[in-house]
């Protein structure tokens, strides 16, 4: 034992445990197991299995828990489905209520829950008392408001029904918050599955659920391992999947659902960029470092993991971290005076140390500092790999860990390009003291949120999700609330898509004199194309005579229209003015050839039906050239000095797959959103009567619209629409069509995470207003970025 | 204007603040600052963010508890690390006698007994006066080796003509001060005139002689952290024995994050010269409490070479008081009251 005198000399740091009595008395209380919450009870589980939940700074095993069967997620929907309807109908003011009573007992109970968010995780308690319990308690006072204001904010807007929520072991009470209070304020219920390794704060929470008085049902915890989940996700009745995980498991869950009908977001992995440019306050970027890979040891799906720096100042940043990293404490979870704890299970220590190891095996310098972990529970070393390139594993693999991999770069543009230079956008961060180049960069960066001189920074009033293969949807936000209502007066009117009909064969009139043959070609970066393969086949009319041939584009033709789109990607940093200048535009020319475009019509349609077709085409190009310059951001008020800007940006290239019916107004329905918000488009236009689509490029041509904007590949439809879906270089496929189609498209979007909409198999009104244009295709046309600038002079 | 050439890398100066162990300025002469002639584009590459450093202070506090004997040890170190201050215009003589007293013996012996530490006898780092009463403090402290500050230069404003101000720093040091606490003039900061900065300190530390040059900042006068971190490195460059933030006198007197970029810009200037320089936040410091996240701040930026009055000095009267109380408390179990414990 140290004596007064002794630390007077040495000024070491002594233990400063947190006492874990209350926690642990909670855990008695449940004589150390428990069951599932349903229908708001503890359940059993049928048949009884149960776990263990294991501390992982120690070892010790902290309770039982329930592992949950398909049966048990049976009962769970069931309550859920039952609850839906008078949860619903509570309204706005009445689920407000609840939100708020429990963001109230989450503060009333927030030391207990810190306690055993950190006996059960391993993070340190400064962590879960200082960030996770309370912005789990601003989560939901934020989206009692939201439940409050649905009516007034979101028109049209209803619940999807029962969610299903299968959420990660890294930060399992605001996990949580994040999946359930949009869910509950939008009037969804939810049957939430936690981590296996984490399920004791949800199991807390459910006993605040009961506390508040939250109706029985509302909210359903089943505990359990992946098999759990897989049940979830699979239940016929669950309306949508929300899920935080790897994106291992994001890709199983998409194929798993692809074609089900329900609606999916997912939040996955990262190997975030944390870009420093040499003009950077070099100190503070340090405590960036600890705050991006230090922070729940690294094990944060948004760590910024790939630190890239300015050649010229590398060396010192090296030094400067090196320094930090030995003064950097590992230990006890309950330990207030630590920063790094425990590592949440042996599995997940294995693999740490096996990705370490391969980086040095492969040759990138490791380094660690000289004091020693403790030996007892599970700890790792904050690391620093130096000497890696792009292609070294530990500069591509999320780690999960605290290992961070520092590479360099020279221009701002190649920070760009290394930056970019990974399957996943989770989050980026950037450190510069010159405004010009955080505003140049952050929206230059592939990530659904960029930290401008700062990192790991949330709030419920900002929205957190992907781009690329960190997966699509947001939480936080009102951009976070779309993923759990269904617009309902735009909802198609159910009713199947025909099967393609065949138009009968019918010969042509030889007693007329031939019309001059034309021959539609592919409109492929802003030329007209010869399809790949050389063939072509008869278009007919409803009379079933050949009106003309068009081309029969292949999956080369794919990729050629894919390749120019990409190379047309300049259209997004045009200004807003002058895409919505070249709509009018379009829209002005269409207008000029009305007679001929309702004439061309008239092949599948009435004649007054046509003229109404092109009408409304002309009108929808006014519509997307009007939103052009006006679906802006929003300027989020998150509770820090600074601004959070969540700006919709374009998806970049979007397969577009069109309907069937409305041959012209469909197409334009379907291409015009996109091209206002910036995407360059591949369209794949009816099959049966192509030539409405055809015609429009010369209008397009004669519009000023950049070449590679919009290409059009006629051909098979859905062969089409499957290459697309397949794409990896696509991001984002809409497909109107069959229910079959709809699930191809679903789960060949699995390769890359490409944001799909489909229609599974529902027609859409194109004549109605509502239904065929709005603000939901601008969504779907977009993804929201939240950029964070903090200031101060 | 003499300037000073670079100085390679040695180990930093010592000292505890323990009664035992002799302070006096004649031995740390050879530890001294013997600054560097101005590098003005290593003033202009200083880049602080704010939010960032805010961010950093808040966080450090939160990262680091100090419990148990742990924290009564580093409260014992605390002790010994104020420069224990009286700069009020009702200062008189007696009352400076009455601070010294307490410098002597700033914990009362039967708590120093309780804690085991009875045999250290601590004493704060110094006695902070106006030249007025730096010879009745030297007198007061015959017999110690606790060193007698003054401030100077016209503290806290520092407007008088420089000839004035130096000849107040030279009749300080003939008093018997041997640290002396000047005060920069803070238009030189806010006008950007490094130079004139860099040449005014420069010959504060010359008219200094022996004697400890510590430069006040007025960090509340500053405006900007960078501004803060720009005048720290030009009075380290100008032979600044301590950097200081504030009079006391000012708005706001010490911070955390105004603390932090000066450490920082300590900690740089000692990656290059090998020079360590000491802090001491000043104004405003007034709970133990507080002194816990200083000190930790110090050790985890600059290391636990910085928690010596060689290097770190708090600045200030009425926490003396609170540190008092709460090695009472660590003592005895028992809140304790101010009145227990002696007056400065």
């Amino acid at each position: 034992m140290s004596s007064i005198t002794d630390i007077f000399q040495t000024m070491s740091y002594g233990p400063a445990p947190e006492a874990p009595g209350r926690a642990e008395a909670w855990l008695g209380t449940h004589e150390g197991r428990f069951g599932h919450f349903i229908d708001g009870v503890e359940s059993e589980p049928s048949p009884a299995a149960w776990f263990d939940s294991i501390n992982p700074a120690t070892g010790a095993v902290l309770a039982q828990v329930a592992q949950g069967s398909p049966d048990d997620v049976d009962r769970a929907v069931l309550a859920a489905r039952a609850a839906q309807p008078g949860w619903q109908s509570l309204g706005g003011h009445g689920r407000a209520r609840y939100l708020y009573a429990i963001a109230r007992h989450v503060q009333k109970h927030s030391r207990l829950f810190a306690v055993v968010e950190s006996l059960d995780n391993g993070k340190p308690i400064r962590e879960s008392r200082d960030i996770d319990i309370p912005l789990v308690a601003r989560h939901f006072y934020h989206h009692a408001g939201w439940a409050q204001l649905m009516a007034d904010t979101m028109p049209g807007a209803g619940p999807v029904g029962v969610v299903g929520q299968i959420i990660p072991w890294n930060f399992p009470l605001l996990m949580l918050a994040w999946k359930i209070a949009p869910a509950l304020a939008m009037g969804n219920t939810v049957v939430l599955k936690p981590a296996e390794f984490t399920s004791l704060t949800g199991l807390l929470f459910a006993e605040i659920c009961r506390e508040v008085g939250l109706p029985p049902g509302v909210v359903n915890i089943v505990t359990g391992d992946g098999q759990t989940g897989a049940a979830l996700v699979d239940h016929p009745d669950v309306d949508k999947i929300a899920f935080t995980g790897s994106t291992e498991v994001g890709r199983l869950i998409r194929t798993a659902t692809a074609g089900s009908g329900k609606k999916l977001s997912l939040e996955l992995g990262g190997k975030s960029p944390f870009i420093v440019f040499e003009d950077a306050d070099l100190d503070s970027v340090v405590e960036g470092v600890v705050d991006a890979i230090w922070f729940n040891q690294g094990q944060v799906c948004c760590a910024g993991s790939r630190i890239l720096v300015q050649e010229g100042i590398a060396e010192r940043l090296v030094e400067k971290l090196q320094a930090r990293m030995e003064t950097l404490r590992v230990g006890d979870s309950l330990d207030k005076g630590i920063d790094i704890g425990a590592i949440v299970a042996p599995v997940q220590l294995e693999r740490i140390r096996t990705l370490v190891d391969q980086g040095v095996a492969e040759g990138a310098r490791m380094w660690q500092p000289s004091w020693s972990c403790p030996t007892e529970g599970l700890f790792y070393p904050p690391t620093l790999f130096t000497e890696v390139a792009p292609a070294s594993t530990v500069a591509q693999e999320e780690i999960f860990g605290p290992v961070v991999v520092l590479m360099t770069f020279r221009t701002p543009c190649e920070a760009v390009d290394l930056g970019n230079n990974t399957r996943y956008g989770l989050a980026a961060s950037l450190w510069t003291e010159d405004i010009n180049v955080a505003l140049d960069i952050a929206p230059q960066l592939k990530a659904g949120t960029v930290w401008v001189n700062c990192t790991n920074v949330f709030d419920a009033a900002a929205g957190f999700g992907g781009y690329r293969e960190s997966g699509f949807g947001r939480e936080g936000g009102k951009e976070g609330l779309w993923e759990y209502v269904k617009v309902t007066h735009v909802e198609p009117p159910a009713g199947v898509v025909a099967p393609s009909p065949v138009a009968p064969e019918a010969t042509p009139d030889a007693s007329r004199s031939p019309a001059i043959d034309r021959t539609r070609k592919l409109y492929i970066g802003g030329k007209q194309v010869r399809p790949d393969a050389g063939y072509s086949r008869p278009v007919r009319d409803r009379a079933g005579v050949v009106v003309e041939e068009v081309g029969v584009g292949n999956r080369k033709d794919i990729r050629n229209a894919v390749e120019a789109a990409h190379k047309a990607a300049g259209w997004r940093g045009t200004t807003a003015h002058l895409r919505a200048q070249v709509l009018y535009v379009i829209g002005e020319n269409l207008a000029v050839r009305t007679d001929e475009f309702a004439h061309r019509l008239e092949g599948v349609m009435g004649a007054d039906e046509a003229r109404r077709e092109v009408a409304l085409s002309v009108e929808r190009c006014f519509t997307y050239a009007a939103w052009a310059d006006k679906y802006d951001g929003q300027v989020h008020h998150t509770p820090y000095r600074n601004v959070t800007l969540a700006m919709p940006e374009p998806i970049g290239v979007l397969g577009v797959v069109c309907p069937e019916e409305s041959p012209l107004l469909g197409f334009l329905s379907m291409v015009l959103p996109g091209v206002a918000m910036g995407n360059t488009i591949v369209a794949v236009p009816s099959e049966l009567w192509p030539l409405a689509a055809t015609d429009c490029y010369q209008v397009f041509d004669t519009s000023d619209l950049p070449g590679g904007v919009v290409n059009i590949v006629t051909g098979v439809r859905d062969e089409l629409a499957s290459v697309l879906a397949a794409h990896d270089d696509v991001d984002g496929v809409w497909y109107q069509g069959g229910a079959d189609g709809s699930a191809t498209v679903e789960r060949l979007s699995a390769g890359n995470m490409k944001r799909t909409w489909v229609n599974d198999g529902r027609r859409r009104a194109w004549m109605e207003p509502a239904a065929g244009a709005g603000e939901e295709f601008l969504r779907q046309a977009t993804q929201v970025k939240n950029i964070w600038i903090p200031y101060g002079a | 204007m003499a300037t000073r050439g670079r100085q390679t890398y040695r180990t930093p100066k010592g000292g505890s603040g323990l009664i035992e162990q002799p302070h006096t300025a004649a031995a740390q002469d050879a530890d001294r600052n013997p600054g560097l002639p101005l590098d003005l584009s290593w003033v202009r590459d200083v880049r602080v963010n704010r939010s960032a450093v805010e961010r950093r202070a808040q966080s450090h506090t939160r990262r680091r508890s100090i419990k148990g004997i742990w924290q009564a040890a580093w409260y014992l170190k605390a002790t010994t690390l104020i420069d224990l201050t009286t700069l009020s215009g009702d200062d008189s003589p007696g009352r400076v006698r009455r601070l010294c007293a307490k410098a002597r013996q700033p914990i009362r012996l039967d708590i120093l007994r309780a804690l085991g530490a009875e045999e250290m006898r601590p004493t704060v780092a110094a006695v902070c006066v106006y030249h007025r009463f730096v010879e009745d403090a030297v007198h007061a402290l015959e017999g110690t080796p606790i060193p007698v500050a003054a401030v100077s230069t016209g503290f806290p404003a520092g407007l008088s003509p420089l000839s004035t101000r130096l000849d107040e720093i030279r009749a300080s040091v003939a008093a018997g001060a041997r640290e002396i606490d000047i005060v920069i003039t803070r238009s030189l900061v806010l006008t950007g005139a490094w130079e004139a900065l860099y040449d005014e300190v420069s010959a504060f530390r010359e008219a200094c002689g022996a004697a400890h040059l510590k430069t006040i900042l007025g960090t509340g006068d500053l405006g900007t952290l960078r501004d803060v971190g720009r005048a720290s490195l030009v009075c380290m460059m100008a032979g600044a024995d301590f950097i200081k933030t504030s009079t006391g006198k000012e708005p706001v007197n010490a911070t955390l994050p105004v603390g932090l970029v000066m450490a920082r810009m300590i900690r740089e200037y000692r990656d290059r010269t090998g020079v360590a320089v000491g802090l001491k936040p000043a104004g405003g410091i007034r709970q133990a409490k507080e002194t816990l996240s200083w000190l930790s701040l110090m050790k985890d930026e600059l290391g636990p070479q910085w928690l010596q009055p060689a290097l770190f000095r708090f600045g200030a009267s009425s926490l003396l008081t609170d540190l008092e109380r709460q090695l009472e408390h660590a003592a005895t179990g028992r809140y304790s009251a101010d009145y227990r414990h002696p007056l400065a």
